[in-house]
């Protein structure tokens, strides 16, 4: 077949991008290899907007095994104990076909994680949809929940945390992240770098089909009015059988047979061979007669280029092929020898007893493209908001209409489609600030959080960056854990504009520069770009995944007021931050101005200063101060608790509502005994940390002097209206 | 006490059954779906999770498996089985216990903390559990709606054959503390002989302070007994 203009620009390359492949290739390619281009190539493989950027983040540190570049990231917890983790995107296809998309998506990430030799032991999510109203978002909001539950419930992986966020800006393009955690031992962590000549090459899994043909480059453009009909691009997920490979393989793992392993994803068998060839600086020949098809006469293009979920490429040392067959046996999987290393750094590709194609690894991987793209610095409104021309209303009216609306009302009728306890080690689930997870049989915790603030990040990317970063910190703080590192998932526009693109870098700017100073390091991630529809780009969303480590587990520190008549105390300082408030926004539709600034040395010293507190079990509830301020924060300690609190009023002559509702950060609410304030008030003037004391707790209602009185079972009632009447 | 722990393809709590039977001192043994011979066995416990994929219908597969036969050889001959979630819809399958269990009636995966009622102590499963004692407890289950024809649930209540129904923290039962859509808030229910229990709720997560509570432990010290 010749290679025409068109037939490249359907592969999804530019034609600068095809003349180059022709000067790697020294010739022409065929089909074969222009769908291996394309596959390597695109945005989602290739990072080749994005690593420039990517380059800047601090991917080290004393607690860091594997940074960036793996399957997912791996960090030392200590004891010989090591976690494994990474979240990824899958936006595109949970748009086109919303409960495979999301499935596949969380299937995708667990084998990244067991790939390397981790059994996962949590799932996480972080989920936008359009407005609620929009005439698309019921039914894919309940696909993707349906798809995230079906795929963990049936795998037998908690589902333990997640966030679900509604918002405009996501009407023609939803975001479905999906985080997996696991835990290995330290010395028994399995890499994808081939090593060796003449290894065998093993294909495991399921079968190959014409499913998820071009995923890759689908995921690497922006939808149209015709993205429906993408949705034979959409992989099928089948968590059974990835259950079985995930047994399978961390049965093999027991031993000492596997010389490096990589899971089929994005762009199948091609991806995969071409990382492990690259890593180990070697070629790769396959057998494309010996892969095992689920379809009749699928040719080597399609064969390459399927994106068949529950698949692996392992390498085997030499004389293991016996033993390890017979545990894929065991579990009625496919296992075949479809290939081996060789010394000429191609990947080689046989059918039929034909070369059908034959491409330097080098093209494909380290010759890939690279764009330094064009970038602005985001122009910075500097409006200010006349508080005073705002019509009045009551706080508790305010308060009312933030803990009803869609993005703060309680979630539990997503979380409870999830099985949260499976496995038997889930300390602390959904609904919390973070979730803890036991380690297997030992009396230690990580604690996980995932998060964003789009909003933020669109007024002030810099700033949203950091925050956000800070933000995930604190939620690991408050119950108890110390952080440790993070995994990333940035989720933007259009790349090739230079407006989004700058969104991009100030973004990642403001990231390291959190993670640099916090020592909270990114060990994983993952980019996706092009999330718009017809040239209208999504709000910058980069999701954060931190993972924390509690050396001792006692009982679990969450949120919940916990006794009657205890001293509740904010730390850190209030400024009374309104611009780009939850306040604002759902009592004023006011979305101007600028995001709240974030100060890291304060935010260092007070989250470190409230863990001492915590560490010496002076801290009876803690939360952190996010979106809806002081106030919301309070009520949120209320809610499923038999307390609530009598705030005092403050002292000093401040806006009330900036009092309340500001949202500034680097603050914490925390209950203590009332006998042990002097203590506290010595550790936190030790420490230089600003505090108030703001209230104590009192039996069933949550309550400002002179301003409202509202019971705590009605604030619950409240909070779970919203979905009731969707 | 030896217990033996059936696994199937895609069970999931096959771990912490096992975990929760050591910790309770039963000499446990995994057994393999493909084995055709079961060891000696005082209790078999077929776990929860997915057997199969629960592709078909719910464990449907998995009452047509190898190791089946001697699960119901096992039970004929008086052995204690004991069917968790899946393990209940296997249960039924295999005609072992009568009845069906259908889709929630919200037709969604529901896992959270439910209250349940002990409707009679008098059974190697519960004789360490008072009458009318409430358990708090995990549920985890797409297809947990228990239904059966008048005839065989006039026999359940007459026999005492029903060992839990769904309740709420004060021990009513009715429409609203109905969780799935179970016919008569049932959660749990015996064959006629007693020596086979099939219920929708984890025991095995209920093990644990820590985790959860200990509501569970008194179901495997009564097997113990």
């Amino acid at each position: 077949m010749k290679i025409t203009a068109q037939i490249v620009e359907k592969h999804g390359l530019k034609l600068e991008e095809y003349e180059n492949i022709k000067k790697l290739l020294e010739r022409e390619p065929n089909f074969l290899e222009l769908g291996i281009f394309s596959a390597m190539w695109n945005e989602h493989c290739s990072y080749k907007s994005s690593r420039v950027h990517l380059k800047k983040l601090p991917t080290k540190g004393k607690q860091v095994i594997q940074g960036p570049g793996e399957n997912a990231g791996v960090i030392d917890i200590g004891d010989n104990d090591a976690i494994i983790f990474k979240i990824e995107s899958h936006n595109h296809p949970s748009y086109i076909e919303p409960y495979q998309g999301a499935a596949t998506g969380v299937g995708g990430i667990l084998r990244d994680v067991f790939t390397m030799g981790a059994r996962p032991i949590a799932l996480l999510n972080s989920i936008h949809f359009g407005a609620p109203e929009h005439p698309k978002t019921k039914s894919l909001l309940n696909g993707v929940v349906s798809g995230i539950g079906g795929y963990g419930n049936c795998i037998g992986i908690p589902t333990v945390a997640g966030e679900t966020k509604f918002n405009d800006t996501y009407n023609e393009n939803i975001l479905v992240n999906a985080m997996a955690v696991g835990h290995a031992k330290k010395d028994k962590i399995f890499y994808s770098k081939a090593k060796g000549l003449n290894k065998s090459v093993v294909y495991v899994g399921s079968k190959t089909g014409r499913d998820g043909i071009h995923g890759a480059s689908m995921a690497s453009a922006e939808f149209d009015e015709n993205s429906e009909e993408k949705k034979p691009t959409v992989q099928v997920g089948d968590p059974f059988t990835e259950k079985l490979l995930m047994e399978a393989c961390l049965e093999l793992m027991k031993d000492n047979s596997i010389i490096s392993i990589q899971d089929m994803g994005a762009a199948g068998l091609t991806s995969s061979s071409v990382e492990m060839a690259s890593k180990g600086a070697l070629g790769i020949e396959l057998d494309l007669d010996k892969v095992p098809c689920r379809e009749e006469n699928m040719t080597p293009y399609e064969i390459m280029l399927s994106e068949s979920q529950e698949r692996m490429l392992i390498i085997l040392e030499d004389g293991k092929e016996k033993n390890a067959k017979k545990i894929f046996d065991k579990w009625d999987l496919d296992f075949v020898v479809i290939g081996k290393t060789t010394n000429t750094n191609k990947l080689t590709l046989k059918f039929n007893n034909r070369i059908e194609g034959e491409i330097p690894i080098d093209a494909l991987a380290s010759n890939a493209p690279l764009y330094n793209r064009k970038w602005v610095k985001k122009k910075i409104q500097k409006t200010r908001i006349d508080l005073k021309k705002l019509k009045k209303i009551k706080i508790e009216d305010a308060l009312i209409k933030i803990l009803s609306s869609p993005n703060h009302s309680n979630k539990s009728w997503i979380t409870n489609q999830y099985d949260q306890n499976v496995m038997c080690d889930t300390v602390q689930k959904s609904g919390s600030d973070a979730s803890i997870i036991r380690i297997h049989n030992k009396d230690k915790a990580i604690a996980v959080s995932v998060d964003s603030s789009a909003n933020y990040c669109k007024a002030y990317p810099l700033v949203g960056g950091k925050q956000i970063v800070c933000e995930n910190w604190r939620n690991l703080i408050t119950v108890g854990a110390k952080p440790l590192a993070i995994t990333n998932c940035l989720n933007f526009g259009n790349p090739e504009n230079k407006e989004i693109m700058g969104e991009f870098a100030e973004c990642l700017e403001g990231i390291k520069e959190a993670c640099e100073f916090l020592n909270y390091p990114v060990v994983s991630g993952n980019v996706s770009f092009y999330n718009g529809t017809n040239k209208k780009n999504i709000y910058p969303t980069p999701v954060i995944g931190g993972v924390g480590l509690i050396k001792k587990l006692s009982k679990p520190l969450n949120h919940n007021f916990k006794k009657n008549n205890s001293t509740v105390i904010l730390i850190g300082k209030t400024f009374g931050h309104l611009e780009q408030s939850c306040f604002l926004k759902e009592n004023y539709s006011i979305n101007e101005g600028m995001p709240p600034e974030v100060n890291l040395l304060n935010e260092k010293n007070n989250g470190e200063t409230l863990l001492k507190l915590i560490d010496k079990k002076l801290i009876l509830s803690s939360h952190d101060v996010s979106n809806g301020g002081l106030i919301t924060a309070l009520s949120e300690m209320s809610i499923g608790s038999e307390y609530g609190i009598k705030i005092f009023k403050p002292k000093k002559l401040t806006n009330l509502y900036e009092y309340f509702f500001g949202e500034d950060q680097a603050r914490y609410i925390v209950e203590i005994e009332t006998n042990n304030l002097g203590k506290i008030e010595k550790i936190l003037k030790e420490n230089n940390t600003y505090y108030e004391n703001i209230g104590l707790t009192q039996k069933e209602f949550f309550e400002i002097e002179k301003e409202l009185k509202i019971s705590t079972n009605d604030l619950f009632k409240i909070n779970n209206e919203w979905y009731k009447n969707y | 006490m030896r217990s033996s722990v059936i696994v199937f393809p895609g069970s999931n709590c096959d771990r912490d059954i096992a975990i929760a039977l050591e910790k309770m001192q039963f000499k446990n043994q995994m057994v393999w779906h493909k084995e055709t011979k079961l060891p000696k066995s005082d209790l078999v416990v077929l776990p929860g999770g997915f057997s199969y994929g629960d592709y078909l219908r719910s464990g449907a597969i998995a009452g047509k498996s190898l190791i089946i036969d001697e699960v119901v050889k096992a039970a004929n001959s008086g052995c204690l089985i004991l069917g968790i979630c899946n393990g209940f819809q296997i249960l039924t399958e295999t005609g072992l216990l009568k009845g069906t269990l259908l889709r929630n009636k919200n037709l969604k995966f529901i896992n959270k903390d439910v209250h349940i009622k002990v409707m009679n102590n008098n059974t190697k499963f519960s004789n360490k559990y008072k009458n009318n004692q409430l358990l708090k407890i995990n549920i985890a289950h797409n297809e947990g709606n228990y239904f059966t024809d008048p005839k065989h649930l006039d026999e359940l209540n007459k026999e005492g054959l029903i060992a839990f129904k769904y309740c709420d923290e004060k021990g009513n039962i009715n429409n609203g503390t109905n969780p799935n859509g179970s016919l008569e808030n049932i959660a749990g229910i015996l064959n006629l002989k007693k020596n086979i229990l099939g219920m929708m709720p984890h025991p095995e997560r209920m093990i644990d302070d820590i985790i959860s509570n200990k509501d569970g432990i008194n179901l495997f010290s009564s097997l113990l007994n």
